[in-house]
């Protein structure tokens, strides 16, 4: 039997206890990984262990996929209308508001973002992502189509059976809800692997998912071994998996295409990197540029996959923007901590293992000769892993720490001349997450937003996410798309249907 | 006067109380002109059983303005998808915890058995708010390319601002439902005016509109006679649309006051004379089964009533034997009787229609076959009455009679079928009964009617469309359809880089 991971807390953020269930969930109950293995789970505020949790292998991805696809043919899919697919999903999301703080908590402990993020942004987020997946159930519509007389045709959007989910750990609950709120509003079921660093979260929602009254297999989650590898390697192998989403690494990303390539052909949607670039042309507002360059570099650490880190400033602002971009910075830098210490808006990175490929991309600037304007090493705190917010100037375009992706408090800034120079700077990459443009001219708002090859583009904002609004990338940043309606065709498949109305050969 | 009354229900031993003023901001206000009330009946007692106060063209105008207001400070485009989406949840759940209450109220203003008030009405109900709240954060229009050059252009569906619905008295709480649900999930502002029949489970609803935490002036509700609040409505300079629910004459009335004020959007569901075919090749149990829901339902008080069925030659003396056994097992009796399936009709009035009927109906040659007999009791009470030997030129057959009265006739072919089921001006609903998948097919795209039932009838969903053709309205309630009639949409052309000339050069 799973042991339960609990914790009292006494802070000025929050005072209670913080529980959740060390298991694997499968069919419904908490149960032990078949072959016994176990995760350690550290707090990167403190660097110290926090709990073990149970490891998954592919023993244990056989049997959920088995109970997941046992309850696709018996007690989900399309046997249970949408209406009631959507009222169980809104259950779910009334018992985690009814939890929220704890769960806020809950994920602090894990990935160290400060209480104002974890609270006031993710479990937002999160919340209303559920309810509104939980509206789209009954409103899957295909459509009729008009041939001739003698044929009724018609579509219908089916979701595909057992789907595999495999997400990140910088925001552990929130791309939970990403995930399963579209797949199960449309009638899949789920094999989800939450990542190995950040399971905890998703752990203590698998039992609201028991409590809420989900068929045993419907919503199922397993937890991973220390490498990634097994549990991963197996959903995107797995032969009775016919859809997987991951988001994650573009490195990942070429492995579980290949993985479907070999196996099933299971479709497959991919979340990726980002090297999202930032234009601040010179008649932006620059106080709002400045605010919205920090929010889109530092949130999270700058662990957030469209972070807008490359910078490109055009000259005629360059030297004013510099000055109050580091003077935010350094701001960030006293504000640094605890995730529940009154007044803390920075937090660590989330492993040792993020924390030194951050400070060898740091390293690496440096010695290609970008110079660290402010920040570029570790933060005073000695315990957890916490790095400087980190700005770059005198970058060129080839250098490692504007092509590649850090995924840390660090910016790249660039300066530029004209607005073609600006798009064609910005275009310059494999990747293609997202984009911001700060100009107070419209018209260019519009021409450059359109130039960029970007899944999503930011007007003078930058990094806002609306759950309905669709989220996804070009290039090798990805494909498919995440929220808003889109989502919804990201989990179902269409069969069209030929009804032959009296046409006698 | 405007207050509370305390309506008691004597077989349960309680009292409900209701707010009887005007419903409007927010708070239970009196007339701001007039004296007069509205009584309200219980039609299995003949009883009054409240009175509640008639709202006159004034109030009308005070209540449009506060939903005006409404529309331009805490509603429309002030308030976001997420935020409409969680108080119209929020109004769902208030009525689920009060569903046994506010059935028993509908049940003695309107007569339907409780259980199905509350399982039936008020069930649909809460599924309804509960499907338009999932809309709330859903309403997209198209980004559109023209030239990538020198524009953007975009729709976005906006809520078209003061929304006047006049609803009927035969599924009070349901109709609301309807009403209210799409409306709001696209930001519109309300001003209903609930049957003057059977005010009170609007009002009653008024009250946990006010509890849900909906800001004042998004719903006001004005109970008023159909000639005073409903023609004030429908005229008025200041409403963007007007949706009625009622019969085709008055629904003639509101299109041409719409027209002859604003021009305000108009959406009409009116009545209907909905026939089902019975093919030989029908399951006849279920198609006899299927038949009597159609007609028996609501004690016949319902638009889609399947008041005319044609049975093929071959199967017709079986399936009339089944349909009247079928038929005769209905219970009509008081709402408050566990027994019975339905309730009286709903008013003296329509006691005297629905009997003008069914005398013509004899007096024209048709034959009864079932009831045809009035009770001495109290209570408008009508028992299910079937006439056979009927032909087109009847009255009966003609007119919607809204009561538990159905006329039989009889065809040879498929095509005699479609013909008979399409004579008539209505096209609300239709039905047909058949084992043979292409002529299932071939009819259902043949019948001249908003809804077809296949093998079924009268079964209705949140998320399907539901309306009329032909002279049984405009427009379509239900479904995601519902949205297009409270939304208006504007198109943008943003110019991003055309420079004109002026004159244009050729």
């Amino acid at each position: 039997m799973p042991e339960t991971f609990k914790v009292e807390l006494d802070t000025p953020a929050y005072k209670g206890s913080v529980s959740c269930n060390t298991g694997l969930f499968i069919n419904g109950k908490f149960v032990d990984a078949v072959e016994g293995g176990t995760i350690d789970v550290i707090n990167p505020s403190t660097g110290k262990l926090l709990t073990k949790v149970a490891a998954a292998t592919s023993k244990d991805v056989d049997i959920a996929v088995a109970a997941a696809k046992k309850a696709y043919k018996t007690s989900w899919g399309l046997k249970v209308p949408g209406a009631q697919r959507g009222e169980l999903l809104m259950k779910l999301a009334t018992l985690l508001e009814a939890n929220i703080d704890e769960f806020a908590a809950l994920e602090c402990l894990n990935v160290g973002k400060p209480w104002s993020e974890s609270r006031g942004f993710d479990m937002k987020l999160t919340l209303q992502t559920l309810k509104y997946y939980a509206g789209w159930a009954d409103k899957v519509h295909g459509h009729t189509i008009e041939t001739n007389e003698q044929k009724l045709a018609y579509t219908r959007h089916e979701p595909y059976g057992v789907v595999g989910q495999i997400i990140p750990w910088n925001y552990p609950l929130t791309m939970v809800s990403w995930k399963i709120g579209p797949a199960l509003a449309t009638g899949n079921v789920v094999v989800l692997k939450p990542s190995e660093i950040t399971p905890l979260t998703a752990l203590k929602f698998a039992s609201l998912v028991q409590e809420a009254g989900f068929p045993p297999g419907a919503s199922l989650e397993s937890n991973v071994s220390p490498s990634g590898a097994t549990a991963g390697t197996a959903i995107s192998m797995h032969p009775d998996i016919r859809k997987i989403a991951f988001t994650g690494s573009t490195l990942t990303g070429r492995k579980i295409q290949e993985a479907s390539a070999k196996s099933n052909l299971k479709v497959v949607t991919l979340e990726l990197g980002g090297k999202s670039p930032n234009i601040i042309f010179d008649d932006a507002d620059l106080d709002q540029a400045v605010k919205w360059a920090a929010i889109g570099i530092f949130s999270n650490s700058g662990q957030v996959c469209t972070a807008g880190s490359r910078i490109y400033v055009q000259e005629g602002i360059y030297d004013a923007f510099i000055k109050a971009f580091s003077e935010a910075a350094a701001g960030l830098n006293t504000k640094t901590g605890d995730p529940f210490s009154e007044g803390t808006i920075h937090g660590p990175v989330v492993s040792q293992t993020q924390f030194d490929r951050v400070m060898s991309h740091i390293d690496a600037a440096k010695a290609e000769g970008a110079i660290p304007f402010i920040g570029g090493e570790r933060h005073s705190l000695t315990e957890g892993f916490f790095v400087k917010p980190t700005i770059f100037t005198n970058c060129t375009p080839d250098m490692k720490i504007v092509q590649e992706e850090v995924f840390g408090p660090v910016a790249a800034v660039v300066k530029f001349k004209t607005e073609d120079e600006a798009i064609e700077m910005a275009n310059d990459t494999n990747y293609g997450l997202a984009c911001a443009v700060f100009t107070e001219n419209v018209s260019r708002a519009v021409r450059v937003s359109n130039a960029l090859e970007a899944g999503m583009a930011w007007v003078n904002c930058n990094i806002t996410t609306e759950y309905n609004v669709p989220f996804g990338g070009y290039k090798q940043s990805g494909y498919g798309r995440e929220l808003g309606a889109y989502a919804i065709d990201t989990y179902t498949q269409v069969k069209a249907v030929h009804i032959n109305v009296g046409l006698k050969i | 006067m405007s207050s509370t009354v305390k309506i008691p229900v004597p077989t349960l031993n309680k009292e409900i109380s209701v707010s009887t003023g005007l419903f409007i901001n927010n708070e239970f206000v009196p007339s701001v002109d007039s004296a007069e009330v509205i009584q309200c009946f219980n039609p299995a007692t003949e009883q009054v059983i409240a009175s509640v106060v008639a709202g006159s063209s004034k109030d009308i105008d005070v209540a449009v303005a506060a939903a005006r207001l409404a529309f331009k400070t805490t509603w429309g485009k002030n308030v976001t998808g997420w935020e409409r989406s969680r108080l119209m949840n929020k109004l769902a759940d208030l009525i689920e915890r009060d569903k046994q209450e506010l059935a028993e109220l509908e049940t003695l203003n309107n007569g339907k058995p409780v259980a199905v008030a509350r399982d039936f009405d008020i069930g649909d109900s809460i599924q309804c708010l509960r499907y338009y709240a999932g809309w709330a954060d859903k309403i997209t229009g198209q980004t559109i390319e023209v030239d990538n050059k020198s524009k953007m252009a975009f729709t976005r569906h906006e809520p078209i601002g003061v929304c006047g619905q006049i609803i009927p008295w035969n599924y009070p709480i349901n109709m609301w439902a309807w009403k209210v649900a799409p409306a709001l999930a696209v930001g519109c502002t309300i001003v209903m005016k609930p049957s003057e029949i059977t005010p009170l489970t609007a009002l009653k609803l008024s009250e946990l509109v006010v509890e849900a935490g909906f800001p004042p002036g998004v719903i006001n509700t004005v109970p008023s006679l159909g000639s005073v609040g409903g023609a004030a409505l429908a005229a008025h300079n200041d409403v963007d649309k007007i949706a009625f629910t009622g019969s085709t004459i008055t629904g003639r009335k509101i299109m041409e006051a719409a027209a002859k004020s604003n021009l305000k959007k108009v959406s009409l569901e009116l009545g209907g004379k909905s026939p089902q075919l019975i093919f030989e090749s029908a399951d006849l149990q279920q198609a006899a089964a299927w038949a009597a829901l159609g007609i028996c339902y609501n004690t016949g008080q319902d638009c889609t009533a399947g008041s005319r069925i044609y049975v093929q030659d071959s199967v017709y003396d079986k399936f009339i034997d089944v349909l009247v056994s079928t038929v005769k097992e209905t219970v009509i009796g008081d709402g408050f009787d566990n027994n019975t399936g339905g309730g009286p009709l709903i008013s003296k009035a329509q006691f005297d229609r629905v009997w003008g009927y069914i005398d013509a109906g004899k007096a024209e040659g048709a034959k009864v076959v079932l009831g045809g007999e009035r009770r001495n009791t109290k209570g408008y009470f009508v028992d299910p009455t079937i006439f056979t030997d009927v032909d087109s030129s009847m009255k009966i057959v003609k007119e919607e009679i809204f009561g538990p009265v159905l006329s039989i006739g009889r065809f040879k072919t498929e095509e005699e079928a479609v013909a008979l089921a399409n004579n008539t001006t209505y096209g609300l609903g239709a039905g047909l009964h058949s084992t043979d998948a292409s002529q299932c097919m071939r009819v259902s795209g043949l019948l001249e009617a908003g809804t077809v039932w296949v093998n079924q009838y009268n079964i209705l969903s949140n998320n399907v469309p539901f309306g009329g053709k032909k002279q049984s309205g405009i427009g379509r309630e239900l479904g995601s359809y519902a949205l297009e009639e409270y939304t208006s949409v504007k198109a943008v052309h943003w110019n991003i880089g055309e420079k004109l000339q002026w004159p244009l050069s050729f």
